[in-house]
């Protein structure tokens, strides 16, 4: 599975295949088969297809709770990931890690993280590391508006500008942090947090990946070229619950008006206006055996045998004492 | 032979491990000038991408050095002092310890973690004066206090070739230890392996760190009387219990020393094991910090709530007398 292809039908491709996965995933989270729920990504599509369009695939990407458009437009199986919100021994992370943790790392996908702006740190070290290797590899780091708050972040961000690191700063700036408004979380701009450190820092309409594309491969150019850092803001919607409990949680935080207002500007169908309806049909079919295959595969994987429930604790295999008790 | 410091061999481990393998590098404050001596000389010799000063951001650094470990590097951070752990607590215990099994075994993060002067330094009073290796080794975090230069040379040595994280605290009260040594003999020391510093029939007593010389020297003290055997964990985490229960086994009789707080520290864990694992010929006794401690500034202060010879005298007299 290449990455996420830069091409009209490429992007159109991405987005659908994110839509239709999280679709798809949240039937599994109704029926059971995906225990714990997810962070849909549905709305936002168009970041990851256009940021992941923009780079290579010996580029890193490290990611969020909400992950699993940047690791499928990275380049991931969806199917592998399929069966890793399942629980599968076939997942990803041979079910070791779920929805929030999907990694890839042979195709410089580094983690999703549950923990907000972490990732910025490690996103930091991965560039140097790159940077030391020789090359121009470039570390991109995905996160929301709640995470530009966290402290690490912005220490990374110190980091990343003081030392040139080729980092890519990629705010999904979607208007919320789980139920709190931008407005009653951000002091200031998101772009001022990237300037204070002299970070080159837009703010792009995250709901067209074209305009995601063209604002990331600026900011790639220039890392690539030595230039150091760059921040982007995306504008986008979430068109889903935060996460898959909220229905039954039963919290009320966007009316009804802002929400159908919000889903107007669809990443699917701006993208897909750029196609032929021919070109959008055949892509759309092709999604959708993907995704018939994938869920396919992750119900039919088996699951982990749970005598290896802490293999892979220690990369040098060391094994932990047993809880006890006999 | 000539003299080593405590201090000194950790600077060659760190100098010989950068010379060995290219994917070795140093971060953290002051690291260029060495302002804690234990890296000095080393910017001279690698230069600026093998030794880098950071700025004061202990969690940027700490999760920097996971995403290089993730790319292939081998970070070594020294941290100016152990409170800051607790700043990095995320980036260490949540991040890059969690990552090889939450990937699924694709991750590894080879990064040290290196404390010069952890535990109590007479005046530095409640915020540097910690010695928190029990929350790391709770944590499954591999966590390493040598007692000696050769152990901290060798313990340093194998922590930074380890594909896992790894702590290593380095007590102040250690740091100027001397040992006559042949220098060509240093060599690396495996991790959970322990050490049998002082054979004895009585009682085994486990010492942690620098409290190994005292315990030393209550062994001497006690000899004729009792007969004390000094057995270092060297690695609190994995601990060493196969060499503990040979050690335990002979003697019939445990007391542990460790200068980390009471509750839920090593002690109490080695008491637990005990009691599930030894058949002992006396209750074990524990000579700790007290529960919950926060290191108080005067001297005379700051020494009572520290586990100490007399102390530790009087446990080893309790356990061989019951
Ligand atoms: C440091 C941290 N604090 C709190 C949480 C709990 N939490 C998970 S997602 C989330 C909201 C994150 O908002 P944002 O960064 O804007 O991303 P979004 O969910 O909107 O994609 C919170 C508070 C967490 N995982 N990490």
């Amino acid at each position: 599975m290449a990455h996420a292809p830069d091409t009209d039908v490429g992007l159109y491709r991405t987005v659908r295949l994110i839509r239709l996965f999280e679709e798809r995933a949240v039937e599994l989270v109704r029926s059971g088969d995906v225990v714990g729920g997810i962070h849909p990504y549905t709305g936002q599509e168009a970041i990851a297809a256009g940021v992941c369009a923009a780079l290579r695939v010996d580029d890193v990407i490290t990611s969020t709770h909400r992950g699993h458009g940047h690791v499928l437009a990275k380049g991931a199986d969806p199917a592998r990931v399929l069966a890793e919100l399942a629980g599968r021994a076939t997942g990803l992370n041979r079910g070791r890690g779920g929805s929030m943790h999907a990694a890839d790392f042979g195709l410089g996908i580094l983690g999703a993280n549950a923990i907000v702006g972490a990732n910025g740190a490690i996103t930091a070290g991965a560039a140097w590391a790159a940077r030391q290797e020789g090359g121009d590899r470039v570390a991109v780091s995905f996160f929301g508006d709640g995470a530009v708050n966290q402290g690490v972040l912005l220490e990374a961000m110190n980091l990343a500008a003081l030392w040139r690191l080729p980092v890519l700063f990629v705010c999904e700036n979607n208007g919320y942090a789980t139920t709190l408004t931008v407005a009653d979380a951000v002091a200031g701009t998101i772009t001022g947090r990237g300037e204070a450190f002299g970070i080159p820092s837009v703010t792009v309409d995250g709901m067209d990946p074209r305009t995601v594309l063209d604002a990331a491969r600026e900011a790639v150019d220039r890392a690539r070229a030595g230039g150091g850092p760059s921040l982007v803001e995306c504008l986008t919607y979430r068109f889903d619950a935060h996460h898959t409990w909220e229905h039954r949680a039963r919290v009320r935080y966007r009316d009804d008006d802002e929400v159908r207002t919000g889903r107007e500007r669809d990443p699917v169908v701006i993208q897909g206006a750029r196609l032929t309806g021919e070109e959008r049909e055949r892509v759309d079919a092709e999604v959708r055996s993907t995704l018939d295959a994938a869920v396919a595969f992750a119900l039919d994987s088996p699951h982990p045998d749970p005598a290896g429930a802490l293999d892979h604790l220690y990369a040098t295999g060391m094994r932990p004492r047993p809880g006890g008790g006999g | 032979m000539p003299w080593l410091s405590y201090r000194k061999a950790l600077n060659r481990a760190l100098g010989d491990e950068l010379a060995r393998d290219p994917a070795v590098f140093v971060l953290g404050e002051d690291v260029r000038v060495a302002v804690s001596n234990v890296t000095a000389g080393l910017f001279t010799r690698f230069g600026p991408d093998r030794v880098l000063d950071t700025p004061l951001s202990e969690q940027a650094f700490t999760g920097f050095a996971t995403g290089a470990a993730l790319s292939g590097r081998r970070p070594v951070i020294e941290f100016q002092i152990p409170a800051l752990l607790y700043l990095a607590f995320e980036q260490i215990v949540d991040q890059a310890h969690k990552f090889s099994l939450m990937t699924g075994g694709q991750a590894r993060v080879p990064v040290t973690y290196l404390v010069p002067g952890s535990g109590s330094k007479a005046g530095w009073a409640g915020q540097h004066s910690d010695h928190p290796y029990a929350l790391f080794a709770h944590a499954g975090v591999k966590t390493v206090v040598p007692a000696t230069p050769e152990d901290a040379y060798g313990l340093l040595t194998s922590a930074i070739r380890d594909d896992d994280p790894v702590v290593v605290f380095a007590p102040a009260a250690a740091l100027e230890v001397r040992a006559d040594l042949d220098h060509d003999g240093l060599a690396p020391v495996p991790l959970g392996v322990g050490r049998v510093h002082r054979e004895g029939e009585d009682v085994t007593v486990v010492a942690v760190g620098h409290l190994v010389h005292d315990a030393l020297a209550v062994a001497e003290e006690l000899a004729g009387d009792v007969s004390v055997e000094v057995f270092d964990p060297r690695t609190v985490y994995p601990f060493d219990w196969d060499g503990l229960a040979d050690s335990v086994a002979r003697t019939g009789r445990l007391v542990v020393a460790d200068d980390s707080n009471r509750t839920c520290g090593i002690a109490a864990e080695v008491l637990a094991t005990a009691a599930e694992r030894f058949d002992l010929l006396a209750p074990p006794v524990r000579v700790t910090r007290p529960d919950g401690t926060v290191v108080p500034f005067a001297p005379a202060l700051d020494r009572a709530v520290q586990p100490d010879r007399a102390r530790l005298a009087a446990a080893v007299r309790k356990a061989f007398e019951h």
